[in-house]
C-alpha cells in the first residue's frame, strides 16, 4: 500500500465549497529513462484518478508520463450534505488503491 | 565611495554574511510545499517513520517506542545536537548512524543499509521532532578533533575541478551557479525531500552529489569524513532553528 497524505478542512458549512488535497507516494516511472545497462526502465505511473461522493464522481483526471512521483492533486467541490468521499488511483501494473473519508457537514 | 562599499558588500565571504537557511533562496512555490504539512511530500515518509517507530522488529518483539515511548517528547531535540559521542564504538556518530545501530543491536533485527526507505523514514520522523528547535551542538570534547577534521575537509580542493566546499559556500555563497543560487550549506533541514531526486535523502547523500560534481570520488556512506563534516556543519549553523523535513530544488 502506497502511503497517502489527505486533507480535507475539519468544519465544513452545509452548501460550503471545499478544497480536497491529495498526496500519494509513488515512483512515476516516465519509461523514457534508460538503464545503468542501456536498457529502459519500463513505465509505471498512475493513469487515472477518480474522486466520488456518495457514489457520484466529482473528480477525474488523467495522470501522463511528465508528472513528477509522488503526485499532489488538489480539486474543489461543494459539499451539501455529509456522506463518504471514495479516492482512487490506478495505474500500471495493476495498481489499485481506494482510500476513502467521512465528511460531516455540521 | 559608496559604490565601494556597495561592492565590498557584495562581495563578502558568507562567513561575514547574515547566515540564511537554503529556505530563503527557494522559489515561492518551493517554499510553499514546505511550509503546508499536507503539501510537503517528506511527510509520507514522517508518516511511514511514525508507524515505524512503534511496529516490532527484531527477535525479542520490541519497537522504538517500547523502550524511547512517545517520540513527540523522548525525541524532541535529538536531531538538533547530533553527531554524538558513540561509546560503544569509540567515534562520533549521526543520527541515521544512531538509529540503525539501536535497531541492529539492541532490537536484534536485520541491519539497515545507509538511503534505506525504513531508515529514512525513521529518521524524518525523529528529525521531525526537533523542528523549530535551535541547532545546539554538543560540547563533549571527545568531538573536538573530528569538528577540526570537518573543518579542514571543509577547506581542502578535492576533485579534478580542484574545489573546496567553502570556496562555494562561504566564498560565493548567494551567487549563482548557472541558474540556481549558491546556498550557505546549513544542514538545517536533513533528511529532506530534494525535487532533483524526488525522493527524501539524508545529508550524506547531499554531501555525495557535491563531490561528484565537482569531479572527486564520494566516500563510501557512513564515512567517518562525513560525520567529520557534518560536526563542522553543524557547529557552524549553531543556533538556526531545525526545518526537517525540509523540500529542497
Amino acid at each position: 500500500m502506497a502511503r497517502v497524505l489527505i486533507n480535507i478542512p475539519r468544519t465544513i458549512a452545509a452548501g460550503e465549497t471545499i478544497t480536497v488535497r491529495t498526496l500519494i507516494q509513488h515512483l512515476m516511472e516516465s519509461g523514457h529513462r534508460p538503464n545503468g545497462d542501456g536498457s529502459v526502465v519500463p513505465r509505471d505511473i498512475l493513469r487515472r484518478f477518480t474522486a466520488s461522493f456518495e457514489g457520484a464522481p466529482v473528480f477525474t483526471a488523467e495522470l501522463s508520463p511528465a508528472i513528477a512521483a509522488n503526485p499532489f492533486l488538489s480539486f474543489t467541490m461543494t459539499v451539501t450534505e455529509s456522506g463518504t468521499l471514495t479516492l482512487r488511483w490506478e495505474g500500471d501494473n495493476g495498481f489499485d488503491q481506494t482510500e476513502t473519508r467521512r465528511i460531516s457537514v455540521t | 565611495m559608496k559604490r565601494v562599499a556597495l561592492l565590498l558588500l557584495c562581495c563578502l565571504p558568507a562567513a561575514a554574511q547574515e547566515r540564511r537557511s537554503g529556505f530563503a533562496d527557494m522559489a515561492r512555490e518551493t517554499q510553499a510545499l514546505q511550509a503546508d504539512d499536507a503539501m510537503n511530500p517528506a511527510m509520507l515518509w514522517v508518516q511511514e517513520g511514525e508507524a515505524l517507530w512503534s511496529a516490532p522488529a527484531g527477535p525479542a518483539g520490541q519497537s522504538c517506542a517500547s523502550c524511547h515511548g512517545d517520540a513527540g517528547t523522548s525525541m524532541r531535540g535529538v536531531a538538533a545536537r547530533y553527531p554524538a559521542w558513540d561509546m560503544a564504538s569509540q567515534t562520533p556518530i549521526d543520527l541515521a548512524g544512531r538509529i540503525a545501530q539501536c535497531r541492529a543491536e539492541r532490537q536484534g533485527a536485520p541491519p539497515l543499509a545507509r538511503e534505506a526507505p525504513v531508515l529514512l523514514a525513521l529518521s524524518a520522523h525523529v528529525g521531525l521532532q526537533s523542528r523549530g528547535e535551535p541547532i545546539a551542538p554538543l560540547t563533549d570534547p571527545r568531538l573536538a578533533s573530528a569538528v577540526t577534521e570537518g573543518a579542514s575537509l571543509w577547506r581542502e580542493r578535492r576533485g579534478q575541478l580542484d574545489l573546496s566546499c567553502a570556496q562555494c559556500h562561504d566564498d560565493n555563497a548567494g551567487r549563482r551557479l548557472a541558474g540556481s543560487t549558491i546556498p550557505q550549506a546549513h544542514p538545517t533541514g536533513y533528511p529532506l525531500y530534494r525535487l532533483e531526486w524526488q525522493s527524501i535523502g539524508s545529508l550524506q547523500r547531499r554531501l555525495r552529489g557535491c563531490m561528484t560534481g565537482v569531479r572527486a570520488e564520494p566516500f563510501a556512506y557512513g564515512a567517518p569524513e562525513y560525520i567529520a563534516i557534518e560536526l563542522f556543519l553543524m557547529g557552524r549553523a549553531a543556533g538556526m532553528l531545525m526545518e526537517t523535513p525540509a523540500v529542497r530544488p
